[in-house]
């Protein structure tokens, strides 16, 4: 055991038990998973990624490059680092050989997200952050302050004094204070991961993981999204190793770290101790750890350092002979004494942990008098205080966190990247086991850029990304490059500043709360109906609905020819609805369809094309006058917010003087198209009262009446080319309603039909879907639809670009049907188009255009395609190829109408008219 | 993410705005008088300068207002 009495806060009082690699352990409160391993003498925690090389603890917190474990109880989860895990009764893990494995049961836990804001953000609760937090509080702010340890008090050991009190009550008083301030909010267990412009910071606050029994109402993990006038960044520093052969044994570790795991737990890392060093505070470290018990010597080459014992000398190997765990037995110096060890403390000075402030474009500048990289000129928005600003002294460290300029305080960091010794066994990057060799790799393939070689040697890319080794990497990249270190920079910190599981990124949008759905008023009853639905867009839409033993085409034949020969129901509702209102309405519509609206007679409706100014079909639907204000502009599903964004975006930056007002209605009416033959029968029983002749009742009016007391509203337009009526109700009624023509259908044999029959009915009408025949480089020329363009308006939005060179083109892609010669076969949508052939030259082939929609038709008795064609309203009649999965097929154009080319059933079959 | 300041509705998030590209390019008063070349100037050609740059954006997720902006394409920074 390497618990010592009388150091820690941890709770001996209390035994945990846990499992590592199989075998049983006992550790206390207050422990993490290393602190106990070591406790408990194991040091190796596992194997390297690609060496296989034993690795164990090299630190104390989250800048451990290596011992990263599997949890698999409490809670499974790969690639943890072992000095973060708190100690929990239970807790079963194993080392890892570099990489983890997912789970493979669910993660039932919670994740949340929480919002907040405040005037002062600091982060970190060490002095400086403390202090920081204190002066922002007694001003008057609102103050967040978070930390990624358990508790306040950052480096703090417990033996310094501040303001003449033991520094831990200092940490108390300061954080009693803080907690009695209604304005304050603490965080503990929360780190700061990414810091992003105007003061906003992502947070992750762990909060059940150290629980023996978490409550079941509280989210294991929550992401902190901060909005924060002022950041504060006081997240310390972190210690620097030395670059030695064999420096990856189990055994070494940070000098820091091996006195902070004896002050924080009790553990002392060695009885034997060699400490390595170019800086004076390891030697801090070496008289804690000799004073608890162990046997320390100091290595320092910096001439005059220390006291007479110190070897001034160089570590310049390590080895483990008869280790059963390979950890370090003994260590070689550049003198040629080897002095046996059973732990080697490292320490090349420290390293202000400026993330934080390099995620918003902080420069650092390098320090050559501590050989590292600190923040240079301030941001706005934020300051960096304490060791994180390269202020290491604690006097100093609560200066700037008061908002003080510290006293000076001279340094005497001795720069020592790596000693002499074989550089393919001198390890950078211990997670990734890239070494010396590696980079003098990429700098003899010619790379000068620190950015380039992290990239080639893989260093700083770990969990830990490069916490401990960047800086070093710059470092020998610049020695062996001939450059001072200054010239050649570090690489940029990204966030997160530690890994971050998606599963708390994600929070709650997960599964059915990923995205919202939109469900039209009719839903329960397509559910009940046994519909299959699609997705389009966040909505969900009835896609057809399968009787027994149908597939979706025998359902769709189904569905399509009692909508061609009787009578058939869809629901509509997802059709985009804007309500137009205003004096200046008309002018409005006029400007932004292709042909004219404000000669539109109220209870009249006109079918419409809206273009943007490169003259290209953004969407079309119809247009119904309500009165001489106000106009009902129907969109596409899709197009329902593009749209109304779009008219509004015309109105308010190019016609301001219109008196118009936008409103979306989408969700205000439920809209079901009642269609086929029999459909009059069908709304003249729904509507007794009113004359559904078509005389009375035409192709493309509407009126407004009421059934049994609701108000619905009646109009003839047709998306299938058969007659039809879109009977539209408020949601509150839409069920009844929809129910109601149901029953009055249904000796009619009234089907409900889904989507899918909808695009089968409008193909074989030749009717486009924006978005599906069209792709943003679409006219209405090219679709067949220049009677919906007007020759009388002087403008309209895209009519200049209708005489564009490009668009007069005969070449342009044109809306034809395809018909394959064998009416058995359908043809794939995106299938590409070619010359009509027996066989492919050879490559490049000249595409001709491709398949837009494709279907089984019940009414032709055939499949048929629409295609966008090159030229191809000059083409038809032509047969052409079409390659699928390897066989060609040969197609005939034909016109985009394929059904009822003549329009005659619009009115009923002239046998029921 | 940054924080737009809406001339409507003060300092707002980022993600509840829309991008709407270079300020003050307007629609031209006869469009059939231009040349080709002057329609496809209008139509498709914009400014992209480093530096100061007026800009449309519409806070599309919060008053649905459009307004103009200067911002630095290199800070990102928006004048106010
Ligand atoms: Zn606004």
């Amino acid at each position: 055991m390497s618990r010592v009495d009388g150091y820690g806060r941890i709770d001996r009082s209390r035994t945990l038990t846990f499992t590592f690699d199989g075998e049983q352990y006992a550790g206390h409160p207050g422990d993490t998973l290393a602190s106990a391993l070591l406790a408990n003498g194991v040091r190796r925690v596992g194997t390297s990624v690609k060496l296989d090389r034993p690795r164990g603890i090299t630190a104390a917190w989250s800048e451990d490059p290596t011992g990263l474990v599997q949890v698999e109880e409490p809670f499974p989860e790969p690639m943890l680092l072992a000095t973060t895990v708190d100690l929990v009764d239970g807790l079963v893990a194993r080392g890892l050989g570099g990489r983890g494995r997912l789970a493979e049961v669910p993660d039932t836990a919670r994740y949340d997200r929480r919002y907040t804001h405040c005037e002062t953000l600091v982060i970190g609760a060490g002095p400086a952050g403390l202090l920081a937090a204190r002066t922002a509080a007694r001003r008057g702010d609102r103050v967040v302050l978070v930390d990624d340890r358990p508790a306040a008090g950052g480096s703090l050991l417990g033996t310094e004094r501040i303001c003449g009190r033991s520094a831990f009550d200092f940490v108390a008083d300061t954080v009693a204070e803080l907690r009695a301030d209604p304005d304050v909010r603490i965080l503990p267990r929360t780190t700061a991961f990414g810091h992003y412009d105007d003061g906003f910071v992502l947070a992750l606050e762990r909060r059940t993981d150290h629980l023996a029994q978490p409550p079941r109402d509280v989210s294991r993990q929550r992401v902190w999204r901060i909005r924060a006038g002022h950041v504060v960044v006081a997240t310390g520093a972190h210690e620097r190793p030395i670059v030695v052969e064999d420096n990856d044994r189990p055994g070494i570790m940070l000098a820091a770290s091996a006195r902070d795991l004896l002050h924080r737990y009790g553990v002392l890392v060695g009885r034997e101790i060699v400490v390595f060093t170019t800086d004076d505070a390891a030697y801090d470290a070496a008289a804690d750890l000799e004073r608890a018990g162990a046997r320390v010597t100091v290595v320092d080459p910096r001439p005059g350092a220390g006291g007479s014992a110190t070897h001034h000398a160089r570590v310049v190997g390590t080895s483990a002979t008869g280790s059963e765990d390979g950890a370090v037995t003994a260590v070689t110096l550049d003198d040629g004494t080897v002095l046996p060890c059973d732990a080697l403390l490292l320490s090349g000075g420290w390293n202000p942990t400026a993330h934080l402030f390099s995620h918003v474009r902080g420069a650092l500048r390098y320090d050559a008098e501590l050989g590292a990289f600190r923040p240079g000129e301030p941001l706005d928005g934020g300051t960096v205080v304490g060791a994180a600003n390269g202020t290491f002294d604690l006097a100093g460290c609560l200066a700037e966190g008061r908002g003080e300029t510290p006293e000076p305080v001279a340094r005497r960091t001795h720069v020592l990247w790596r000693t002499e010794g074989e550089p393919a066994r001198q390890f950078v990057d211990l997670q990734r086991d890239s070494t010396v060799a590696d980079i003098a790799r990429a700098v003899a393939s010619g790379m000068r850029s620190v950015e380039h070689v992290k990239r080639y040697t893989t260093i700083g890319t770990a969990h830990d990304q490069g916490k401990t080794s960047g800086v070093i990497a710059s470092g020998i990249t610049a020695e062996l490059l001939g450059v001072p270190v200054e010239s050649l920079g570090t690489t940029t910190f990204r966030p997160p500043y530690t890994p971050v599981a998606f599963a708390a990124l994600a929070g709650r949008q997960r599964g059915r709360l990923y995205d919202p759905e939109r469900t039209t008023a009719l839903h329960a009853w397509h559910v009940e109906a046994g519909a299959v639905f699609e997705d389009v867009g966040q909505w969900k839409r009835a896609r057809y609905y399968p009787r027994p033993g149908e597939d979706m085409e025998a359902a769709v034949l189904r569905e399509c020819a009692a909508a061609r020969t009787g009578v058939g129901i869809l629901d509509g509702s997802t059709l985009g609805k804007i309500d137009v209102q205003g004096p200046d309405a008309g002018v409005l519509l006029d400007r932004i369809y292709t042909n004219m609206m404000s000669s539109l007679k109220p209870g009249r409706v006109r079918y419409g094309v809206m273009c943007g100014v490169d003259g290209m079909v953004i969407d079309d639907g119809t247009v119904l006058r309500i009165d001489d204000e106000r106009f009902l502009v129907y969109t596409t599903t899709g197009g329902a917010a593009p749209i109304l964004d779009h008219l509004e975006e015309w109105l308010q930056t190019e016609w301001p003087e219109l008196r118009v007002s936008l409103t979306s209605v989408t969700e205000q009416w439920a809209t079901f198209p009642v269609v086929g033959p029999r459909s009059r029968d069908v709304i003249g029983a729904f509507a007794p009262h009113v004359d559904v002749s078509n005389a009375a009742f035409p192709f493309m009016s509407w009126l407004d009446t009421e059934v049994d007391g609701v108000p619905v509203r009646l109009a003839r337009i047709s998306f299938s080319g058969e007659l039809a009526w879109e009977v539209s109700v408020d949601g509150w009624h839409a069920a009844a309603v929809w129910r109601r023509l149901l029953d009055l259908g249904a000796p009619h044999g009234i089907t409900p039909y889904g989507t899918e029959t909808m695009h089968v009915l409008r193909a074989e009408k030749g009717y486009p879907i924006i978005g599906q025949d069209t792709d943003g480089t679409v006219t209405p020329q090219d679709l067949g639809t220049e009677w919906a363009v007007s020759k009388k308006k002087p403008d309209f939005v895209g009519r200049r670009s209708f005489a564009r060179p490009a668009n007069l083109d005969p070449l342009r892609k044109q809306l034809v049907g395809l018909l394959p010669v064998d009416p058995d076969l359908k043809l794939p949508e995106g299938s590409q188009i070619v010359e009509l052939t027996d066989a492919l030259p050879p490559p490049p082939v000249p595409m001709l255009g491709h398949v837009t929609s494709s279907y089984r038709s019940a009414a032709l008795g055939r499949t048929f395609a629409l295609a966008l064609v090159k030229g191809g309203h000059a083409r038809i009649g032509e047969r052409l190829t079409v390659p699928v999965d390897g066989a060609l097929v040969p197609v005939e154009v034909t016109g985009s109408v394929l059904f009822d080319p003549e329009g005659t059933r619009r009115d009923g079959e002239p046998s029921v008219r | 993410m940054q924080l737009i300041h809406c001339p409507w509705c003060g300092p707002r998030e980022e993600v509840e705005f829309h991008y709407g590209g270079q300020a003050g390019v307007a629609y031209p008063a006869d469009p059939a008088v231009l040349s080709d070349e002057e329609w496809a100037r209008y139509v498709f050609v914009r400014d992209n300068p480093k530096g100061r740059f007026e800009e449309r954006w519409s806070h599309s997720a919060g008053c649905r207002r459009w307004f103009t902006a200067v911002r630095d394409t290199v800070t990102y920074r928006f004048e106010r």
